[in-house]
């Protein structure tokens, strides 16, 4: 909701004008390949502020976006990847800069999204820009903390690196507007993955502004892809896709989490993160990062 | 000029088998409901006859595990435990030899590989996790680091004793129990190897070894006693169980199958370019997870390149395992060898060119020759699926980023080698070959402290080094399964 910065203090209302002029509103549609297009399907569903009043109409997502959104994701991958620890970290870096830009904005939306008060949106998007600078300083750490060099028995050099899974699919906590989403959504990209997102069904235009900060911060089109819509309707196509690499089933209810895992595991064995539930505001530790790493291990023998 | 080599059979007479074994099961070996009798794949006598273990069997065996490991290893302190994993790395040494040729009778390998790889990289294997069970809090998984609990353990038959140290070493180090399943077709070693756990004074229940075929392995994996499962072997199997621990919420590391590429430049030098691919696709009989059975070749090096290894393919010497000079020994299983004889002929179909080593096959036994394939398509199956064989399916390529394309086509993702004398282009490749571990200028090199292990459809988890304590600690981290220890961190 670009008008949103512009909400007054303490305004609930959805649609927000300021004296004597009509606030030009936003369409939110879905962010693939680095582009907002709208669902292929041509459907849309309705979103509500927290007192149940009318928001807009967010993209609802098909099958075909989540496929397409799979295609740019796995387009993407060679290029993230392939950059050096140290340019990631600058663009989430980046990240972090442009969301702190936007800081208003997103209070704003945290505030019409949920009902929190000012101070506890303002605290939850000044935590969500904490958690992209944390793990902007992991890039260039991950491969001497998760790497090393093996001292094997005969004249070879021997090293071990963490090299990303390839695509993963994202599925964004149910109950949280901004702070869940960053802390599933970066660990999925520090280490050179790229990613489809399904934003939580019941908070998804945050994720949408926040993938217009993602499009203005350097970070190459494709590496995150943002679908809304139902976790029901799409989770399943990215659960069974060939070419998806792991999951994350966080924004997947128990029952749904299990069909899910088991759809992943006989599909193609993607790498499952089904981390026990945490405080979005805890210290993330390391584990989902670490989960969509694998483990490369060279070797190349010595002699003259 | 050839020559000819006088036989040089390896002794028999340290090995003294039993007619028939037994299950390890709390310390003892005890009787189970039914027999099936395991034979030497080159001359298909039979060795002895084993247990095929059922359903109150694996009971038995998980009861005494958890037994054990509540009552015993779980509260030992950590250089307590290392000094029994020391002393099973000692005893393998010890009867190195012993080990070495029952290896060989039961699965068909070389004597030359058991003695020179498969035991003393088992041995070495323990020596190292030996190590490090008091040392895990300093392994990077915390300051504390619990272990899972009982774990069951399913390993193949191409590498039976050595498998079985990759199970056990670092899930005893770790302080877990377990109970393993042995292949159907290589049960020997297992059994001779709970003679060791005897001599070591091993506490009843650490290991418990049930033998059988695959119904037990199911039996095994799918028991609800069992905190961790730890799987080698296909990957159809592997994602049954990857399925299956879905919903169970066991913990689940699988080490599956490879189509890995060897990717040959034209500056590489060729004649060791050659040692490597012969060792890539012949070491084991091709009974490798991480063979190197497509062989992808920069189009100007094709021709020379195929003439020495056809050269060096004429020489290689197949036959009886014991012969110390054989380099080719049986194929593991009569079921083996008629998948090997399907592939191969539908590679043909396909249009492949075979051409294979003109050696004599022995009349008993079960044998294939050193084959390769040239003018192979990518779609063919025999450049898709596994063989698990000696057979070498030869592709061309013309840039580093077509090697690079066609190595990665595949749902497998284990191992892949490069051979270059440039050493900016071997690193370069290395680092975009999909798999997990990359050999460059090297083949079929392991170590236990190397990390092993696959992306892809290949499998999830590493054995061997720091990483592999990961998968017998109750560390947060992601499995198919999805199902995550509770963390403490």
């Amino acid at each position: 909701m670009s008008e949103g910065a512009q909400v007054s203090e303490g305004s609930e209302v959805s649609v927000a004008a300021e004296a004597g002029r009509i606030a030009v509103r936003k369409t939110y549609k879905l962010y693939v390949g680095g582009a907002f297009p709208r669902s292929e399907s041509g459907r849309t569903f309705e979103v509500t502020d927290h007192a149940g009043g009318f928001w807009a109409n967010a993209a609802l997502a098909s099958r075909k976006d989540a496929r397409d959104a799979v295609v740019a994701a796995r387009k993407a991958f060679p290029g993230w990847s392939g950059r050096t620890a140290y340019n990631r970290g600058q663009v989430l870096y980046r990240v972090a800069e442009v969301l702190e830009g936007r800081r208003a904005q997103f209070a704003a939306e945290v505030r019409l999204a949920t009902g929190v008060c000012r101070d506890e949106a303002l605290a939850e998007v000044d935590a969500a820009v904490d958690r992209w600078v944390w793990y902007a300083g992991w890039a260039d750490k991950i491969a001497q903390v998760r790497g090393g060099v093996n001292p094997v028995a005969g004249p070879f050099a021997n090293f071990s690196v963490p090299e990303p899974s390839g695509v993963a699919a994202v599925l964004a906590p149910r109950d949280s507007a901004l702070l869940g989403l960053v802390s599933v959504l970066a660990p999925a990209i520090v280490g050179g993955g790229t990613c489809v997102l399904v934003a939580s069904a019941r908070y998804p235009l945050p994720a949408i502004t926040l993938a217009e900060v993602l499009a203005t911060s350097d970070l190459p089109g494709g590496v995150v892809n943002v679908l809304t819509g139902q976790v029901a309707e799409v989770a399943p196509w990215l659960a069974s896709h060939m070419d998806v690499n792991a999951i994350d089933v966080t924004g997947a209810p128990g029952g749904l989490a299990d069909d899910l895992a088991v759809a992943a595991a006989g599909s193609n064995l993607k790498r499952v993160l089904r981390l026990p539930p945490v405080a979005w505001t805890a210290d993330p530790g390391v584990d989902r990062m670490f989960g969509y790493l694998e483990t490369k291990t060279i070797w190349h023998p010595m002699g003259l | 000029m050839r020559f000819e080599y006088a036989p040089a059979p390896e002794s028999r007479s340290i090995v003294r088998l039993r007619d028939s074994y037994g299950l390890f099961i709390g310390g003892s070996f005890v009787s189970g409901s039914s027999v099936f009798k395991t034979i030497s794949p080159a001359t298909e006598e039979v060795l002895a006859e084993v247990t095929l273990g059922g359903v109150e069997d694996v009971d038995s065996a998980v009861a005494a595990a958890r037994h054990a490991y509540e009552r015993t290893w779980s509260v030992m302190p950590g250089r307590e435990r290392g000094k029994y994993l020391f002393r099973i790395a000692r005893l393998l040494a010890e009867r190195a030899r012993e080990f070495a040729v029952v290896e060989t009778l039961d699965n068909g390998k070389p004597i030359r590989e058991s003695r020179d790889v498969d035991v003393p990289l088992a041995s070495a294997h323990f020596f190292y996790h030996a190590g490090w069970a008091d040392k895990l809090g300093y392994a990077g998984f915390g300051p504390s680091p619990r272990p899972l609990g009982v774990a069951g353990q399913v390993i193949p038959w191409n590498f039976p004793l050595l498998m079985l140290a990759w199970k056990i070493a670092p899930a005893l180090a770790c302080g877990n129990t377990v109970v393993l399943k042995p292949a159907e077709t290589t049960p020997l070693t297992a059994m001779l190897f709970a003679d060791v756990c005897q001599q070591a004074d091993l506490p009843p229940g650490v290991v418990n070894i049930v033998t059988g075929d695959g119904g037990t392995g199911r039996l095994l994996a799918g028991h609800p006693g069992i905190d961790k499962i730890a799987f080698t072997g296909s990957t159809e199997v592997g994602k049954e169980i990857a399925r299956q621990c879905a919903v169970s919420g066991q913990r689940l590391t699988l080490e599956l199958g490879g189509k890995a590429a060897n990717i040959v430049f034209d500056d590489a030098p060729v004649d060791q370019a050659v040692e490597g691919i012969i060792n890539g696709i012949f070491f084991n009989q091709g009974h490798v997870c991480c063979a190197g059975s497509r062989l992808l070749v920069a189009e100007p090096a094709l021709d020379p390149l195929l003439d020495a290894l056809k050269r060096r393919m004429e020489s290689l010497r197949l036959g009886d395992p014991m012969d110390k000079n054989t380099d080719v020994g049986a194929i593991n299983s009569r079921a083996q060898l008629d998948k090997i004889q399907s592939l191969a002929a539908l590679g043909e179909e396909d249009g492949a060119v075979r051409w294979s080593a003109r050696c004599p096959l022995p009349d008993r036994g079960f044998w294939f020759p050193p084959t390769l394939f040239t003018e192979v398509s990518s779609s063919s199956p025999i450049s898709r699926e596994e063989i698990f064989g000696p057979v070498l399916a030869v592709t061309t390529f013309r840039t580093p980023a077509e090697a690079v394309a066609k190595a990665n086509a595949t749902p497998y993702g284990l191992s892949a080698g490069v051979w270059t004398s440039k050493g900016s282009l071997a690193l370069e490749m290395a680092s975009r070959l999909r798999a997990g571990v990359v050999w460059a200028n090297t083949f079929n090199r392991f170590d236990p402290a190397s990390p092993f292990g696959g992306y892809k459809e290949s499998g999830f988890g590493r054995e061997g080094g720091r990483h592999g304590l990961e998968a017998y600690l109750d560390v947060v981290a992601t499995d198919v399964a999805g199902t995550l220890g509770a963390s403490d961190v």
